[in-house]
Order: structure tokens, then sequence, then C-alpha cells
């Protein structure tokens, strides 16, 4: 059973996900029982993954054969399909299976009954498959089609409330971005088919000369993928997507860009590692600060509290592109500074999830209660849901990036790295973290303080449940950063800079 | 040179594609916009496998040494069909609806979203 762990963490929601219609047949709480017992196997297939994987070890889980080696043809060349699991895939697993089974936990009650709860349920649990997917996969084009189910289910959570104008539409265009992304992807993936014949990551990986071919297929990852993890000047969707979707289901789409990014570093690093032009490596840096900058101006300007936190939200890729692309500038040497940025980018992500998962969860609770989330007619809130409140609050100064909490632990290593590189770069990352703190302020003054407001619903345990478990989360993760930056961040970062290791441990040398 | 022309035919489907998305307003064109790029990379995709005079790879009913196209672009072409119809499917049905509500399909009067 432990053995395959890493082909249930996906092969599970995959089935699950379909038998859920069937289960709701029978009983509705089977059905939300079913769902929340599916994403806390995932999460313990990913935990049980993560505790081999992060000692240095890379998992190599081949279908259709007991051992790895039996699928090298002469040649070293791999015929099955393999998912490739090192330090940086478990800690992505990890950051999904800390937010799947809590975004569930609130979702079960969030959702009305009468308003899809079936399908919706069972889109979410299709795009938690396909996270674990992307996540775990070390095929080029597996990752596509687990790229494809995380687009095709996530467009339709934003988009399942078709009472309204606005979701459809916000779905739109989260789908015709999506879908090109998607396309862009394969396109790049077939030029390397085209080149070398293969597809798995290792081998072409192994093989790739930076050819004008694969330059050409370069520029495909990196515009699929930066599109499909929402940095400027392509980001426009995602405020949107998560403004439109129900805020409880926001988490899920949030640790989706986060995997595509991680696509992005895998193909960078891994695939890319040995050819990469320091160019590259600078361009990551920049859309990073032009994302950061944007999104943080973007914020200032919503009125609406489910927009502005999306704008937070994008503003955060940004500093987990300025911190990993800082490692990528500083590749060939790999000087400490490199290392450094490159934690902060990756400790970032799971910070990122954390904090602004919660931030949604406190927007889904506003919803909840007020009908509404325009901050013109919010106001007053923090008198009869303190709770809220200072979840809002701590998850507003943790994204700002303010000490003790977890945002300050990440931001700081990669204001460090990048320091090292050109001070420029972390002056920017700082004052966009001052402007979002300001927003933040505003956001919080508008919905929470204020005369006191009668309020006739109460937030639902579950959802309340789900943002103390987050919030706990934020703090210990800021109180004693040291620990899993030594346990779960250092491996991941360090995967990311060794290459040779994946490619032994997938292709035997 | 003439060997070359179908990934000549695949890459102006593509930028055909890119061109529709880019320069018109219309959710169903835009639609079609993505299929026309989809179909490219499609067909892309199978013209790698090709082999010249090469027979379908089904080993059943193969005679002895006989050259064989690749199965493995053929196998990715029918999965990234099958995606391509959930896509469209998908982007259909939300212009349906964006069409009921605002009775128009013209990407500028659907502006409930900006900013």
């Amino acid at each position: 059973m432990s053995t395959h762990a890493p082909i249930l963490a996906i092969a599970v929601p995959l089935l699950g996900g379909f038998a859920l219609p069937l289960l709701a047949r029978v009983h509705r709480r089977l059905r939300d029982a079913w769902a929340l017992v599916i994403a806390l196997f995932v999460s313990a297939c990913a935990g049980y993954v993560a505790s081999r994987v992060l000692s240095g070890e890379i998992w190599v889980y081949v279908l259709g054969a007991k051992n790895p080696a039996e699928t090298l043809a002469p040649g070293g060349f791999p015929i099955r399909i393999m998912l490739t699991v090192d330090a940086l895939s478990a800690f992505l697993g990890i950051i999904a299976g800390l937010i799947g089974p809590l975004m569930f936990l609130a979702l079960i009650r969030f959702l009305p009954e009468e308003e899809g709860k079936t399908l919706s349920l069972t889109l979410a649990v299709l795009l938690f498959a396909g996270i674990m997917g992307m996540a775990y996969t070390g095929d080029l084009f597996n990752f596509f089609v687990f790229l494809e189910v995380t687009s095709i289910a996530a467009c339709g959570i934003i988009g399942f409330r078709t009472w309204t104008s606005r979701a459809p539409e916000a779905a739109f265009k989260t789908m015709l971005l999506y879908a090109l992304s998607g396309l862009f992807f394969l396109l790049g993936v077939a030029f390397l088919y085209g080149e070398y014949g293969a597809l798995n990551l290792a081998y072409v990986s192994r093989e790739i000369r930076g050819t004008a071919v694969d330059r050409l297929a370069l520029a495909l990852f990196l515009s699929g993928l930066l599109m499909k993890a929402a940095s400027a000047p392509m980001h426009f969707w995602a405020p949107d997507a998560y403004g439109e979707t129900p805020p409880a289901a926001a988490p899920l789409l949030v640790v989706n860009t986060q995997v595509s990014l991680y696509g992005l570093w895998r193909v960078l690093f891994t695939l890319y590692g040995g050819v990469l032009d320091r160019g590259v490596g600078w361009l990551v840096v920049a859309l990073g600060l032009l994302t950061m900058v944007v999104a943080a101006f973007m914020a200032l300007l919503q009125t609406d509290l489910g927009r502005l936190v999306a704008y937070g939200a994008v503003s955060q890729i940004g500093y987990m592109m300025l911190g990993v692309g800082v490692g990528l500038v500083a590749l060939p040497g790999k000087p400490p500074y490199a290392l450094v940025a490159t934690q902060g980018g990756v400790f970032h992500m799971l910070n990122d999830a954390i904090t602004v998962g919660l931030l949604f969860l406190c927007v889904a609770a506003v919803e909840w209660v007020r009908g509404t989330r325009d901050l013109r007619e919010l106001g007053g809130l923090g008198h009869s849901l303190p709770e809220v409140g200072l979840c809002f609050l701590l998850a507003s100064l943790a994204l700002a990036g303010i000490p003790p909490l977890n945002g300050f632990a990440s931001k700081i290593l990669i204001y460090e790295g990048s320091f090292k590189l050109s001070p420029i770069l972390t002056a920017v990352a700082i004052l966009t973290s001052i402007l979002l703190l300001a927003v933040f302020a505003r956001a919080f003054q508008g919905a929470f303080l204020g005369p006191k407001v009668s309020v006739e619903k109460r937030v639902p345990w579950p959802l309340l449940l789900a943002m103390g478990i987050l919030a706990v989360g934020l703090m210990v993760l800021g109180l004693v950063p040291g620990f899993f930056v030594e346990k779960m961040v250092g491996p991941a970062a360090e995967a990311l800079f060794s290459r040779n290791a994946y490619l032994f441990a997938v292709l035997r040398g | 040179m003439i060997g070359n022309l179908p990934f000549v035919v695949c890459m102006i489907l593509i930028a055909l594609g890119l061109w529709t998305l880019l320069a018109k307003r219309n959710l169903i064109k835009l639609v079609i916009g993505m299929s026309l790029i989809e179909s490219g990379v499609n067909l892309f995709l199978v013209t790698l496998g090709y082999v010249r005079g090469g027979i379908p790879p089904i080993y059943t009913f193969a005679p002895e040494g006989a050259p064989m196209v690749l199965p493995t672009p053929q196998a990715l072409t029918l999965t990234s069909i099958v995606i391509a119809v959930a896509t469209t499917a998908l982007m259909l049905a939300f212009a349906v609806v964006i069409y009921r509500h605002k009775g128009t399909l013209d990407t500028r009067k659907i502006r409930d979203l900006r900013g």
C-alpha cells in the first residue's frame, strides 16, 4: 500500500471525484464525508511521500513495472510512464495536502445545497487530483494532461454560478487564458518530442542541447506557464477568477497557480538547467517585480473585498518569482545568496497558500454573514465577528511581511538573497510590501471597524475551524521558521539545484 | 523544403488562431480561434510521427519489416483532441450563459469585470 502512495494521491481523488455524484444520490451527508475523506487520504499520502523524500531521496514510481530500472530500454531510454517525486514536488504536495482538506471543510458548509453543490464539490476534488498530478509527474505530456485537468475543473468552479452574469464572464476569460497556456505548453512539448523523440523529463533534460528549436520551446513553456501562474502582464484573469468563485473555494485556485509556477521551475531548472541563459533569470525577476507592483497598485483601487484579496494574492506570486528568479540568474555559479533567495521563493509558496487561503476564508465568512463584499457597504463587523476580524488582521499583516508572522520569515530570505544581486530589487519588493500593508489596513478598516451592525447569521463552525487551523499555522511558521526552513524548504530549494541527482534517479547514470 | 510543408501549414493554422484571438471581439469567434490553434497543434503532433511510406502502428496485421508511423504522437493527439473537446464545450457553454444574461456576444459590451 505505502509503496504506491504517489499514484494513490492522484488516482484516489480522480476516481473518488467521479464517485461523488453517485454517493450524493444515497445521502448528502455521505457525499460531504466522502469529499473530506478523500482530501484527508490525499494529505496522508502527500505527508508519507514527503517524509520519505525530504531526507534527500528521489522517489521514482513507475506505472506498470515493479522496479524503475525495468523501464530503461537499451540505451537508457525510459519507456514507461513515471512519477518522479523529489523534495520540491513533495513540498508542493504538502501545500496542496494542507490547503485541500481545509478548503473542503469550509466548502461543505459554505455552498448552498440548491446551488449545484454536488457538482461543484466534484469539480473541486478533480482540481485537487490535477494539482497532485502536476506536482508528482515526471513526464512532460502527463504534466500537460494534469494542467488541463486543473484548467477545466477550475473554470467549472469559477463559472458554475450561472445565475449571476459575472461568474460565467470570469470563467470564459479564465478558460481562454488557461486553454491558450495549455496549448502553448503542448506545442513546446511537441517541439521537444520532434527533436529528441521522448517525453520523459529527465531523458529530454539529459539530451537537450540548446538549439534554436529548444529555445522556441522554452519560450512557449515560459509564456504558457506564466500565463497560468497569473504573472503580469497576463494576470488579469486571476482577480476575476478569484473574485467570482465561491470564496471558500479560492484557496485551491491559489494552490493551482503555485503548482503552475512549480512546473515553470521544473522546466527552467531541471529541463533547461544545463543550457539556460542568465537572461531568462532576469526575465523572471523583471516579470516578478512587475507582477507585485502592478497587482499592489490595482489592489489599492478595489472596492470589492474579494477582488482586493485576489490582487493581494497575485502580488505574492511576484515575490515567489523574484526569489526563485534570483536563484535562476545565479544558477551557473550557485553562490550562497542564490540558495537563500530560492529558499525564500519556495518558502513563500507555503506561506502564501496559508495567508491568502486564510484571507479568502475571511472573505467567505463576511459574504456568508452580510451577503455582500462591497467595502462601501460593509463595516462594523469586528463587534459581532471578532474572531474573523482577528484572522483577517493576522493574515493581512503576514501578507505585508510584518514580523513575527510567516510572511516575514520568507520575505526576509527573498530580501536577503535579492539584495546581493541588486539592492534595487529589494527596494521595490519592500516598498510593495508597505503598499500592501496600506491596502489591507484600509480593507480591515472598511470591513471590520466602524459602528456596530447587527447580524443575524452566524459563521458556520467548519469555516471557523478551517480559519483557526490556518491562523495557527501562520503563527507557528512565523515563530519557528528555522525548523521548517531546515526540514522542508531547504531540501526543496536544494532540489532545484541538484539536476544531476534528478537525472540519475530516473536514468540510473 | 516541400517535406516541411505540413509543418508550415500547422504553424499558419496556429498563427491564424492567435490572430483571431487578438483581433476578434465575438465570443464564438474567440472559441473558433482557440479551436484553430488546437487543430494546428494536433496536426503538428501527428505530422511529427509520420514516417515516409509508414503503415498504421498495429502489430496484428502488419506485414514483416514494414515501417510503422510512430504511435506515441497519435496517442498524444487523441488525448489532446479529447481535452480540446472538453475545453471547447465548456467555453461555448459559458458563451451561451453570457448571451442569456447580456443579449450580446460582443466582448466590448460585456464589461462587468474591469479594474
